[in-house]
């Protein structure tokens, strides 16, 4: 029992309990935001049911509305009188509203409505309602009427679905030999062409410009354009068969719409669909998150181009980065004569790790990007002039400019390793007559190399979180081409490219229906998060072993 | 045998002591080149930023006799602006294109004119097509346009000048002779406001095409001076028609409906018995350029007062030694020349309120003055017929300190102010480029950040470094610190799309968290410790934290459930429309609240990691000893452990800040980025930081735009340089005194 207010103000407990409030506010803060990006990144991935709901707001005009439940929220009374002109209904505790997912924005004009939970009169969850996914115009709900092969009925009623489903199947097969045709084969061609042209411009640019040479390049445009007519041919058959198939749907207003098979994505049934099979469903999804392009201004599909120009990126950063950063912090803790002018320099190296990431984009641009890139291009690329090769945002650019921004945490995370090696290891070496540099390479470095992991799974790990410099140096919300592919020199590293985190912002703040696209940033936000927390958990356990290992040296 | 084995051994010896030796040269090389690196990034800056702050150059190089050229009196002058070439009008109706560099007549078009009157003046009429109105004889005014074929020969550019004539051979033609007149066309609009008679002013407007013929006059409008008139001033867009006499009393007249001219303003702006020596319309045609006898140079802007009327404003100015006798502004930036009667140029920029160079230009006295649309170049011709070709170079006039970071009073506004507003559509458009908005966005984004950050880091490093358990410490620790691995981007998104929506509709829920949080806690302490000991010493002390996140959970739930009811009860249903009405503070969904909880969110994890470190790193025997002298947990905490740890602690902070004041992300998308100066928390704001990945990518190279976001870069780079070193030093002082204790 407290007995004496007084005293236990004095004793400064009541202090103590604050300060724990303010830790246990910070945990939660810490807890509810992963928490939050975590259930509502994943929940993207769940088929919800879908229900028909038998609509009436009393004004002789009922209506059905088939769509997901989204979220639902309380309507204080006066902003409902507000809004609607009268009091809220007798016997109603309070009015609550539903955010309902009813697609078919080629129908209706939004894909979204907010409902009255009270008017609803009766809501089912039917088994034979249908939900696709679409290339365009996003999801589709609606009943299916029949199946159709060049506008005639080939199955109706209770058959369609199967056909539907075969041919669905067939329609798939089709679109990914399209796929390939499109992108790899006609991609190919054009950027052989483009190559021939500036080829070309280069051979007028140096004079050599003979009959010659310029035949060459004429006979080797005409393989192309001749495969080209090729591929052109076998892309019309394959259009016309794709497009083959369609079906009718009736939608919510009893209205029937005709679907062709090609804009279609995916097909199911989510209310006749099992747990389990839900289950299946919820992994294909994330499957096809991680391995789809993006489509509808990002706003739908997958995420793929945004992970791969990650990677890439953090890839050849890391190139970059580590063996500056070893050498940088080789030469201050083992070569420059310790002093002032290096202890100068190593507070100077610690501060730019908390220089604002935007000044280090800042830099990349104009000296990365219009310096260097600008003056490599009049070198290396006047064929290619007006139009830039190096001197525009890319992803060698973003790399140093990123590579720039970490290397003060390799410097420093390697120093902190190189200072943890006992003298006396080195002393042994040295007196055994080894080299300064065989010292370092074959005692000191070794031992190291945990802790240069660790600064290098640090830098990949802000490098990967950074977004603001990256939109200065190369980054996109869509890129055409990925950095990496099969044409000649296969790694392109004037191109620009997508990015999680810019992919983030962009459909987050840009795009013109941010509330469809919502559980898509949270997805993205999760695998973003997701991989920063796993490499820094890494990090931490390195540096943990680390400190143990040489516990026992020290011992 | 031996000697070989020797040999080799030596050769082995002394390829390992070049390796060696490479080894070293090469780190040295390769460890301070990656430093080099790192200080480029801080001259780079430098170098970009710098020309702002340098003076423009003027040079005059080459003078040549006019007429030796060509026979004819000069009318009017025009240089190309790419500096080669420069057209001569003539008044024997012939344009003589001449080289700059030499004066060599290049080729002569010989004027096709509709009729056989002499050429009497000239004027440039339509700005972006180079179209000329000459005044032919006493009534006739006729058109023509300059420009210039672009061809290569090999890498030279050849130009190739051209007279065309826009409106064929037709002209205006007027029944009596004109005194005055002026002429502006704006796309299909041609304007003439003529003068035949005193005090009488007819405004002639012609919807006209290039190419056809210039058709009867849509509407004639007349207008009647008051007073005498010795100019006669349209603005570019014909919006503005301004009539003044020598004795300083402006008229303006309001055009922009010409069926309905409308008298808008009357003013002297001269002291009595005081002349105009000369008036211009500034670029943008809403400002007044005056110069009078005694060298006073002013720049008068038409603006409306409370009641909505107008008047001209003086806005600023300054006084020359010598009489002005000449004012000629710049096409496409609110600069201009001016002309003494001593022959000295003085280049001035009107919004940065700064004379940018002077330059004795000539002896004699001048008779035609003419600048390139580029500004580079200026042609002057003396009574001497001389013609001199000074070159300017003038990149960046509008930048100044005043124009950063003082307040300025721009055209329209009638008190100075500090704006921010770079883009715009037309050259029409006055840049404004004060710094201090976007700075004191940063500064209040900070502010509220290290508001909402600091208390709970602090208090929270405290807790968990001396009162919280071992293990549960080894967990809260890191779990605290991996957020600050978080990527910017998610928190941003989060506070935009999320806590933004969700403050706006709890505001008084939120606000009432702050209050019920404290109360709570402690009320929650009390019950606890009154709990029988048998329940309440099951669980040690250290232990409060993971006690208290129910609690605090459950308060934080019964806080937002009750907002609903407060508002209901004492603020009318909804807290915003009541401080709107009530107190007049604005909402945005997108404010500083909510940029402070997320931005706190990345700064708390810094902040707590290096404060604990502090506190944590204390030595033990110091606490023990305060301890066994009968001090209480918390009187050791405060008289002893927080006074050694507070320079840990201030870095930490200082750490928190310079962290604060460099983020982008999360500014840019939970802040409605409008650089507002209000130091409201239910406002937004725009930073520096946001600013700069906002406008970088679509400024253009090299511009001023660029340059000053280039400056915001570098003030960024310094501020938080800065700070960071201070907190190092202050650390590393830290740890100098730990280690003597």
């Amino acid at each position: 029992m407290i007995d004496n207010f007084k005293n236990w103000f004095k004793s400064g407990t009541p202090w103590i309990w604050l300060n724990a409030g303010a830790v246990s506010i910070s945990l939660l803060l810490v807890i509810g935001i992963l928490g939050m990006i975590m259930v509502r990144g994943m929940g993207h991935f769940w088929i919800a049911d879908v229900y028909n709901m038998q609509y009436d707001e009393g004004d002789g005009n009922p209506r059905v509305v088939i769509g997901e439940f989204v979220e639902s929220a309380e309507v204080p009374d006066e902003l409902y009188k507000e809004v609607e002109g009268k009091n809220k209904p007798a016997g109603l505790e309070k009015v609550e509203r539903w955010l309902i997912k009813s697609g078919n924005r080629d129908q209706a004009s939004a894909d979204f409505q907010w409902i009255y939970a009270h008017n609803i009169q009766k809501q089912t969850a039917p088994d034979n309602l249908i939900k696709l996914e679409r290339l365009e115009w996003g999801n589709f709900y609606g009943y299916l009427n029949d199946v159709q092969e060049n506008e005639k009925v080939v199955a109706s009623s209770e058959h369609a679905w199967d056909e539907l489903n075969t041919r669905f199947h067939r329609v798939l097969e089709i679109r990914e030999k399209l796929e390939v045709l499109e992108k790899n084969k006609i991609g190919s061609i054009n950027y052989g062409l483009e190559r021939l042209r500036l080829q070309k411009r280069k051979l007028e640019l140096e004079k050599e410009d003979t009959p010659d040479n310029l035949n060459k390049i004429k006979a080797e445009a005409q393989a192309f354009n001749n495969e080209y007519d090729i591929l052109i041919k076998e892309l019309t058959i394959l259009r016309n068969e794709i497009s083959r198939d369609s079906a009718n749907f009736t939608i919510s207003s009893g209205k029937v719409v005709n679907i062709p098979l090609k804009l279609m994505v995916s097909i199911i049934k989510p209310n006749e669909l099992s747990t389990l099979s839900k289950l299946g469903h919820y992994i294909l999804n994330f499957y096809n998150f991680i391995f789809d392009d993006p489509r509808e201004a990002n706003t739908e599909g997958g995420v793929f181009p945004a992970i791969f120009g990650t990677v890439m990126m953090v890839i050849l950063m890391s190139i970059l980065v580590t063996p500056f950063g070893v050498i940088a912090a080789l030469y201050l803790r083992e070569y420059a004569k310790q002093g002032a002018v290096i202890r100068i320099i190593r507070i100077a190296v610690n501060n730019l790790a908390g220089v604002p990431s935007i000044v280090y984009g800042v830099f990349g641009l104009g000296f990365f990007v219009y310096f260097l890139g600008g003056n490599i291009d009049q070198l290396f690329y006047p064929e290619a002039l007006p139009a830039p090769t190096f001197g525009t945002p890319g992803l060698i650019w973003a790399s140093l400019t990123l590579a720039l921004l970490t290397v003060p945490v390799v410097i420093v995370s390697t120093e902190e390793g190189l200072a943890r090696i006992p003298r006396n290891l080195r002393e042994g070496s040295l007196a055994l007559g080894a080299t300064k540099i065989e010292t370092l390479w074959y005692v000191v470095l070794p031992m190291t190399s945990p802790a240069i992991m660790t600064g290098l799974i640090l830098a990949v790990a802000r490098a990967a979180g950074e977004v603001a410099p990256l939109m200065l140096v190369g980054v996109v919300k869509l890129a055409p081409q990925l950095p990496l592919d099969d044409n000649f020199p296969f790694l392109h590293m004037d191109r620009k490219f997508m990015h999680l985190g810019f992919h983030i912002f962009d459909v987050g703040f840009q795009s013109p229906n941010v509330e469809a696209a919502r559980p898509l940033v949270y997805a993205t936000a999760f695998l973003l998060v997701l991989v920063i927390v796993l490499l820094n958990l890494s990090a931490i356990m390195l540096r943990n072993r680390l400190r143990e290992k040489y516990k026992a040296l020290d011992a | 045998m031996s000697t070989s084995i020797q040999k080799s051994n030596l050769w082995h010896q002394k390829r390992r002591r070049l390796i060696d030796n490479i080894a070293r040269y090469g780190i040295g090389f390769g460890g301070l080149s990656v430093i080099m690196a790192i200080v480029l990034i801080f001259f780079y800056l430098l170098w970009v930023v710098l020309p702002i702050f340098s003076s423009a150059e003027v040079h005059t190089n080459d003078s040549y006799i006019a007429s030796s050229l060509e026979s004819g009196n000069t009318i009017l002058i025009v240089p190309e602006e790419s500096g080669k070439l420069a057209m001569r009008l003539t008044n024997d109706a012939k344009a003589v294109f001449f080289e700059q560099s030499n004066g060599k007549t290049l080729k002569v078009i010989d004027l096709e004119l509709p009729s056989d009157e002499a050429v009497v003046d000239a004027q440039l009429v339509g700005l972006t097509e180079n179209i000329f109105a000459l005044r032919l004889g006493d009534d006739q005014i006729f058109f023509i346009k300059l420009s210039y074929r672009v061809s290569f020969k090999g890498d030279e550019r050849v130009l190739t000048p051209r007279i065309e004539y826009p409106f064929e051979e037709s002209f205006l033609s007027f029944d009596n002779s004109i005194k005055t007149y002026s002429a502006t066309l704006d796309e299909e609009k041609l304007t003439v406001s003529v003068m035949q008679q005193d005090h009488i002013i007819k405004l002639y407007r012609y919807e006209v095409e290039e190419g056809d013929e210039l058709p009867d006059a849509e509407t004639v409008t007349e207008v009647e001076s008051q007073t005498s008139v010795d100019y006669m001033l349209l603005d570019a867009q014909a919006l503005w028609l301004y009539l003044a006499n020598k004795q300083g009393e402006v008229s303006v007249f309001n055009i922009i409906d010409i069926e309905a001219v409308e008298l808008v303003s009357q003013t002297k702006i001269l002291p009595p018995n005081e002349e105009l020596s000369e008036l211009k319309l500034l670029i943008g045609g809403s400002s007044l350029l005056s110069a009078d006898q005694h060298g006073d140079f002013s720049q008068w802007s038409i603006q409306r007062d409370q009641s909505n009327n107008y008047f001209l404003n003086r806005i600023r100015g300054f006084k020359n030694d010598n009489k002005i006798i000449k004012i000629q502004t710049e096409y496409r930036r609110k600069g201009v020349l001016l002309l003494d009667s001593a022959g000295k140029l003085i280049i001035y920029h009107t919004t940065a309120d700064n004379v940018i160079a002077e330059h004795q230009l000539i002896d004699s006295s001048v008779k035609h003055f003419a600048l390139s649309a580029r500004a580079n170049v200026l042609i002057v011709e003396d009574e001497q017929q001389q013609i001199s070709i000074t070159k300017i170079v003038n990149e960046h006039p509008e930048l100044s300190w005043n124009a950063l970071w003082d307040e300025v009073v721009y055209e329209g506004y009638s008190e100075p102010d500090y704006i921010w507003q770079s883009s715009s559509a037309d050259n029409d458009f006055e840049p404004k480029f004060s710094l201090v908005p976007l700075a004191f966005g940063t500064i209040k984004a900070a502010f509220y950040a290290m508001l909402f950050a600091a208390p709970l880091a602090i208090m929270g490093a405290i807790y968990t470094a001396y009162f919280m358990s071992a293990g549960m410490r080894s967990w809260v620790k890191p779990g605290i610190e991996i957020m600050e691995a978080l990527p910017t981007v998610i928190l941003g998104f989060l506070a935009g799309l999320w806590l933004a929506p969700v403050v706006e509709s709890n505001l008084t829920g939120i606000i009432s968290i702050l209050l019920i949080l404290p109360p709570g806690i402690l009320l929650f302490a009390i019950l606890w410790q009154s709990l029988p000991k048998q329940i309440h010493y099951r669980i040690p002390d250290g232990f409060q934290a993971a006690l208290l996140m129910p609690v605090i959970a459950g308060l934080v739930w019964f806080a937002i459930a009750m907002g609903p009811v407060i508002e209901h009860l004492f603020f009318g249903g909804s807290l915003i429309s009541w401080m709107e009405n009530e107190f007049g503070i604005g909402y945005d969904q997108r404010n500083s609240l909510v940029v402070g909880i997320a931005m706190g969110m990345a700064v708390i994890p810094t902040i707590f990691s290096i404060t604990e470190d502090a506190i944590f790193s204390v030595p033990r025997y110091l606490t023990q000893g305060s301890l066994a002298l009968g001090a209480t947990p918390w009187q050791t905490l405060t008289r002893v452990v927080l006074l050694t740890a507070s320079p840990g602690i201030f870095s930490a902070v200082m750490i928190g800040v310079g962290r604060a004041v460099g983020e982008t992300m999360i500014v840019l998308m939970a802040t409605g980025n409008t650089p507002v100066m209000d130091f409201s928390i239910f406002e937004g704001m725009r930073t520096l930081s946001a600013n700069v990945a906002v406008e970088l990518p679509e400024s253009e190279i090299d511009s001023s735009h660029y340059r000053i976001l280039f400056l915001a870069a570098l003030v960024l780079f310094v501020v938080t340089f800065i700070f960071n070193t201070a907190a190092e030093i202050v650390r590393q002082r830290l740890r100098k005194q730990y280690g003597s204790l």
